[in-house]
C-alpha cells in the first residue's frame, strides 16, 4: 500500500533520512523502532509531506506521492500524528474534532458517524468536548490527536510515537485503541521508542539506526534477534 | 460630566477604527507571522477608488461597496504578487517583496493620478452632526463604532461557527499541523489576505471621510497605528489587536484632551513613550496568543 524508496531527507547541513526503504501492506502494522534522532520522525513527516524528501520515492498505492503537500496527503487517505502532539489549545475538544474532518466537510452524515465512533472509542473526549485542548492531560491530548486524524476517514495512519511521556496506564490503553483502530481496517505505520510494547501489536518492523535501516523482519524476529536495549543506547 | 461623554464617544469612535486596522493587519500575521507592510496602500487603494468613481450615477452606497471590494482584491493581488512567490524562502525576502509591492502602489498613484490630495466623494451624513445625549456629535463617529462592533460580531461568529473559521484559527496557532489534517495553505492564506482587504477597505471609507480626501501616503499612518496596536495588545492574538486599537486610541484622546496646546504637536512622542512603557511592563503584548506558534 505504501512502499518508500531510498528516501533522503535534510535539515540544512543535516542528512536526517539517508536511504530508508520500506513497505506497509494494507492492514498491516509496521513498527519503525530506533533511538532518538535515528531519524524515524523526519522519514514520517517525508511521507506526510511536511518535509521536502531530497531524493527518493514514495508511492501510495503504486502511485508517486512524493513531491505532495501534506494537504493534498490527507486527500490520498493517509493521515499523520506528529510526536508534538499537536493540539490547537486555544480551539475546544470538538472544535478539533471538526477541523480532523476539513476535507470530508461536505459528506455531513458520514463525518458525525464517524465523530459518534471516535467518541465511542475515546469516550473521554465526549466528557471533554467544550473545553480548550490545551487543558487536557497528555494522555487525553493524545487521544484526541489520534481521533482528529481519524476524522478524515484515512486509509492509512502515521503514528509518531503515541506513548512518549505518558502513564504505563495510559500507555496500554491507548495501544488497546490502536490495535481495535486496526481490526477496522485501517493500516498503520508507528514509530515507537517503547519497542517492547510496539512489537507486541506489531506485525513487521523497521529497525533504524542513524538514518538507516539496520534490520527489518517480522515482529517475532526483530524482537529476538536483536538487543533492543542495546539500539536505545546507541549500540 | 459632558467632557467625560465627549471624550468616551471620541474614544470609541478612533478606537473602533484603529482596533479595525489592527485586526486587519493581524489576521494574516497570525497565519503567516509576517507583517503585510504594504497594508496601508489597501486603505489608499479605496480612497482612491472612490476618488475614480466621483461622478457616476450611482448611488454612494455602491460606490463603497465597490472601493471595498478593490481593497479585497487588492490584499489577494498583495499575496499572489509579493508573498506566495517567496513564502518559503525567507523572511528577509517576504519583507522586501511587500515593501516593495507598497511602492509600486503608491507610485502608480503617484503618476497616473497626482501628488497633490484628491477629494472623494462623500454623502452628506458624513459631515452631519447629531444631539446625542446633550451633546454634539458628527454621526460619522457613531457610524465608525456601529460599523466596527457589526464587524466585530460578524467576524466572531465567522471564526467560531464555520469550518473555514475554525482553520484559520488553527492554522494562525500552527499552520503546519493544520496542512496535515488536510487544511489547504494556499486557499486559507489567500482567504486571510481577503478577509484583510475588506477590513482594511471599511475602515478606509470612515477613516477617509475624516479627512475628505485621499493622498498616495495615506497608507503609512493606518499602518503604524495597526502596527502599534498588535504590538501592544498583542500580536498572537485577534482580541489582542482590538484591544490594542482600543488602548492606543485611549492613550491618542487622553493626551488630546489633557496636554496643553503647545504640547499638542508632540502627541506623538508622549504617545510612543506610553507604548515603550507598556512594552516594558508587557514585552509580549497584553494579551499572549497560543504557545506553540511557529512559522510556515
Amino acid at each position: 500500500m505504501l512502499e518508500i524508496t531510498d528516501l533522503e531527507v535534510r535539515y540544512g547541513p543535516v542528512q536526517a533520512v539517508k536511504g530508508i526503504s520500506l513497505r506497509v501492506e494494507k492492514g498491516e502494522i509496521v513498527a519503525l523502532l530506533g533511538a532518538n534522532g535515528a531519524g524515524k520522525s523526519s522519514t514520517l513527516l517525508a511521507i506526510a509531506g511536511a518535509l521536502p524528501a531530497t531524493s527518493g520515492e514514495i508511492r501510495l498505492d503504486g502511485e508517486d506521492v512524493t513531491p505532495l503537500s501534506p494537504e493534498r496527503m490527507v486527500c490520498k487517505g493517509l493521515s499523520m500524528v506528529p510526536e508534538t502532539r499537536d493540539v490547537f489549545p486555544d480551539l475546544t475538544v470538538m472544535e478539533n474534532l471538526k477541523l480532523g474532518a476539513f476535507i470530508r466537510r461536505h459528506d455531513r452524515e458520514a463525518t458525525s458517524a464517524n465523530l459518534e465512533r471516535m467518541l465511542a472509542l475515546f469516550p473521554i473526549l465526549q466528557q471533554r468536548s467544550d473545553q480548550a485542548a490545551g487543558t487536557l492531560s497528555g494522555g487525553e491530548q493524545q487521544m484526541l490527536v489520534i481521533a482528529r486524524a481519524m476524522m478524515s476517514q484515512p486509509r492509512i495512519l502515521l503514528l509518531d510515537e503515541p506513548s512518549l511521556g505518558l502513564a504505563p496506564r495510559i500507555v496500554d490503553q491507548i495501544f488497546d485503541m490502536i490495535v481495535e483502530l486496526r481490526i477496522s481496517g485501517l493500516t498503520i505505520l508507528l514509530v515507537e521508542q517503547n519497542a517492547g510494547k510496539a512489537l507486541e501489536i506489531a506485525d513487521r518492523a523497521y529497525v533504524v539506526r542513524l538514518g538507516e535501516i539496520a534490520a527489518s523482519g517480522s515482529a517475532k524476529e526483530v524482537a529476538t534477534s536483536f538487543d533492543l536495549k542495546a539500539l536505545y543506547l546507541g549500540g | 460630566m459632558t467632557a467625560f461623554l465627549q471624550f468616551v464617544i471620541d474614544w470609541l469612535s478612533l478606537g473602533s477604527a484603529y482596533a479595525l486596522m489592527a485586526l486587519g493587519l493581524v489576521i494574516v500575521y497570525g497565519i503567516l507571522r509576517l507583517v503585510n507592510f504594504a497594508y496601508g496602500e489597501l486603505i489608499m487603494v479605496t480612497g482612491y477608488t472612490l476618488f475614480l468613481l466621483k461622478g457616476s450615477p450611482m448611488p454612494w452606497l455602491v460606490m463603497a461597496v465597490i472601493a471595498v471590494c478593490m481593497a479585497i482584491f487588492t490584499g489577494i493581488l498583495t499575496d499572489y504578487v509579493a508573498f506566495r512567490p517567496v513564502r518559503e524562502k525567507s523572511v528577509t525576502a517576504v519583507l522586501i517583496t511587500s515593501f516593495a509591492f507598497s511602492t509600486l502602489l503608491q507610485n502608480a498613484a503617484l503618476l497616473f493620478i497626482s501628488p497633490r490630495p484628491r477629494n472623494v466623494p462623500l454623502p452628506d451624513i458624513f459631515s452631519e452632526t447629531v444631539v446625542f445625549l446633550g451633546l454634539f456629535v458628527p454621526v460619522r463617529n457613531l457610524l465608525t463604532i456601529g460599523l466596527a462592533l457589526t464587524l466585530f460580531a460578524v467576524f466572531a461568529l465567522l471564526m467560531k461557527r464555520t469550518i473555514f473559521g475554525i482553520a484559520m484559527r488553527a492554522a494562525a496557532t500552527h499552520f503546519t499541523m493544520a496542512r496535515m489534517l488536510g487544511v489547504p495553505a494556499n486557499l486559507i492564506i489567500s482567504a486571510a489576505f481577503a478577509v484583510s482587504g475588506l477590513l482594511a477597505g471599511v475602515v478606509a471609507v470612515v477613516w477617509i471621510g475624516r479627512i475628505g480626501a485621499v493622498v498616495p501616503g495615506i497608507g503609512l499612518e493606518p499602518l503604524l497605528i495597526a502596527f502599534i496596536a498588535t504590538v501592544v495588545g498583542g500580536m498572537r492574538s485577534l482580541q489582542g489587536a482590538v484591544l490594542g486599537g482600543f488602548i492606543l486610541a485611549f492613550i491618542d484622546m487622553g493626551l488630546n484632551f489633557t496636554l496643553p496646546q503647545d504640547l499638542l504637536k508632540f502627541r506623538d512622542a508622549f504617545t510612543f513613550s506610553a507604548v515603550i512603557l507598556i512594552l516594558l511592563w508587557r514585552p509580549e503584548g497584553l494579551i499572549k496568543g497560543p504557545s506553540s506558534g511557529r512559522r510556515v
